[in-house]
């Protein structure tokens, strides 16, 4: 039996075929893969993991593929970076920063996912590939369907950054710019998914494409020595990555890849677009979309599809959510830079905005190991923080001009 | 004959109006209700418009007049 069991209804447990299908036709709920955890955990071992390729595909045997030929072949095994500075500064003894800012090909977490979706994609006998998107997944779309030869299409809102606009022409793929909003490319969108025989990776993909990101669950816990950290804390925009980090830590203990699962999972949002940590914050167990409004777009999802998950498995592992404004992004983005040398996106601000929030309130603790997810690099954002970093020293090109700005003498040291 | 799937929120001013039938009288469609959750203060239901092309979207653009909001199944699939 192949280690895929079937697709499943998350909402009333209808078994489906492996193939490109994402909604259950009996209640419309999503799907999700099943797997065949006993045929898995008779060929799963650390060893067996530590000996494979320095890349997601070491987790080959958890993730939704048939193999053997996996495409994004340099996708995931991103420091686990041990922040102590950051860690001092907030509070907190044992700090680990999971570094997607230096994922490839990308540099964000998306590498994870599309990598995961293209495979199994072209094991599907697809040959076009395509996604919605304003930012990080249509720069992944793009590269990844490069280096493939296939076939890509990107729908983007006509409204787009130009930088963002060039960072996936610079690939070739088909570069759709919608004569609208959001909404319209939205929309859009899921009607082409349902007319056209094509990989709509975060559409008619989704069940395989989202459990890529399981593997930033199973590569920190590898990195911490097969242990599960007591405290995560993670972006959310959909919510699917959250919920796939919790669902891969108990893949782990389910498969005895780890003892025990004792890791609280908390939420991060920007005020902005907070559907799902508000809801969670009021006690409710489901949200209330919103109309995006902050510099965090990576995480602009005011209707998120996985957010009611999302609060299910942040409730379960008695953890918390929360949000910070977008001032507090940029000084998140510019304190993870200044203490650790790690320039995030705006995602990667609200992480840490949230992260410090939580050691203020007490709900991660001093000796809690703790692990923040940097989801994305800050290289692509820098409109965000180009009215907060300062200017340049200008000084004449003379050492008394330079000596006299840095206030240094011929025997002394000092700073402006 | 098309189908279509959609996702559509009710406002709490629109909770206890008749929607789903007037849109069954008003256009030629028929409307399958899938799954829902409807509560004192707000609701959702995913829904199946059948009927020709022309006439789904004249439902779905009433549904929007009637100031319900209309999204895909999927939710929101830009990222």
């Amino acid at each position: 039996m192949a280690k895929m069991k079937a697709l499943v209804c998350r909402e009333c447990g209808k078994e489906y075929p492996t193939k490109a299908i994402h909604v259950c036709e009996m209640c419309f709920g999503p799907l999700e893969v099943k797997y065949n955890y006993e045929k898995i955990k008779k060929s799963i071992s650390r060893k067996k993991i530590q000996d494979g390729p320095q890349s997601i595909w070491r987790y080959a045997d958890l993730l939704p593929v048939e193999g053997p030929t996996f495409l994004g072949p340099h996708a995931g095994m991103t420091p686990l970076v041990r922040a102590k500075n950051l860690g001092a500064y907030l509070g907190l003894e044992e700090l680990y920063i999971k570094n997607d800012t230096v994922n490839h090909p990308t540099l964000s977490f998306k590498d994870r996912v599309v990598a995961v979706a293209i495979t199994r994609a072209r094991e599907l006998g697809f040959e076009t590939i395509a996604c919605a998107s304003t930012g990080n997944l249509a720069n992944s779309v793009a590269a990844h369907a490069a280096a493939a030869g296939m076939r890509a299409y990107v729908f983007i809102p006509g409204d787009l950054e130009a930088a963002k606009v060039l960072g996936n022409l610079i690939y070739k793929p088909n570069v759709v710019e919608v004569e609208g909003n959001y909404d319209d490319v939205n929309r859009l969108c899921s009607e082409i998914a349902g007319e056209h025989a094509w990989a709509f990776v975060n559409i008619n993909i989704r069940p395989y494409y989202a459990e890529g990101s399981k593997t930033l669950a199973f590569e920190t816990v590898e990195q911490l020595g097969w242990h599960t950290p007591d405290q995560v804390v993670i972006p959310m925009a959909s919510g699917s990555l959250l919920t796939k980090i919790w669902k891969g830590l108990h893949e782990m203990k389910a498969l005895g890849l780890v003892d025990d699962v004792r890791t609280k999972i908390n939420g991060a949002q920007a005020e902005g677009c907070s559907p799902i940590s508000t809801a969670f914050k009021a006690g409710r167990d489901f949200f209330k979309p919103v109309k995006p409004k902050t510099i965090a777009k990576s995480l602009a999802i005011g209707n998120p599809a996985d957010g009611y998950y999302a609060l299910k498995a942040t409730a379960e592992s008695k953890g918390a959510m929360d949000m910070v404004s977008d001032d507090e992004v940029v000084e998140g983005i510019k304190l993870l830079a200044q203490t650790e040398g790690i320039f995030a996106e705006t995602a990667g601000g609200v992480t840490i905005g949230v992260l410090q929030k939580l050691v203020k309130q007490g709900t991660i603790k001093k000796s809690d190991v703790t692990v923040a997810y940097i989801t994305g690099n800050g290289l692509k954002t820098q409109e965000a923080v180009s009215d907060a970093v300062g200017r340049p020293h200008r000084i004449q090109p003379s050492l008394v001009s330079f000596e006299q700005t840095f206030k240094i003498g011929k025997h002394g040291r000092g700073d402006v | 004959m098309a189908n279509i799937r959609v996702h559509i929120r009710f406002p709490e001013d629109k909770i206890k109006e008749p929607v789903i039938y007037q849109i069954g009288h008003e256009f030629k469609v028929v409307t399958n209700v899938r799954r829902a959750d409807v509560r004192e203060t707000t609701g959702w239901m995913d829904l199946e418009l059948t009927g020709d092309s022309t006439e789904i979207e004249r439902a779905i653009a009433g549904l929007r007049k009637k100031g319900v909001i209309v999204d895909p199944i999927e939710l929101n699939v830009v990222e």
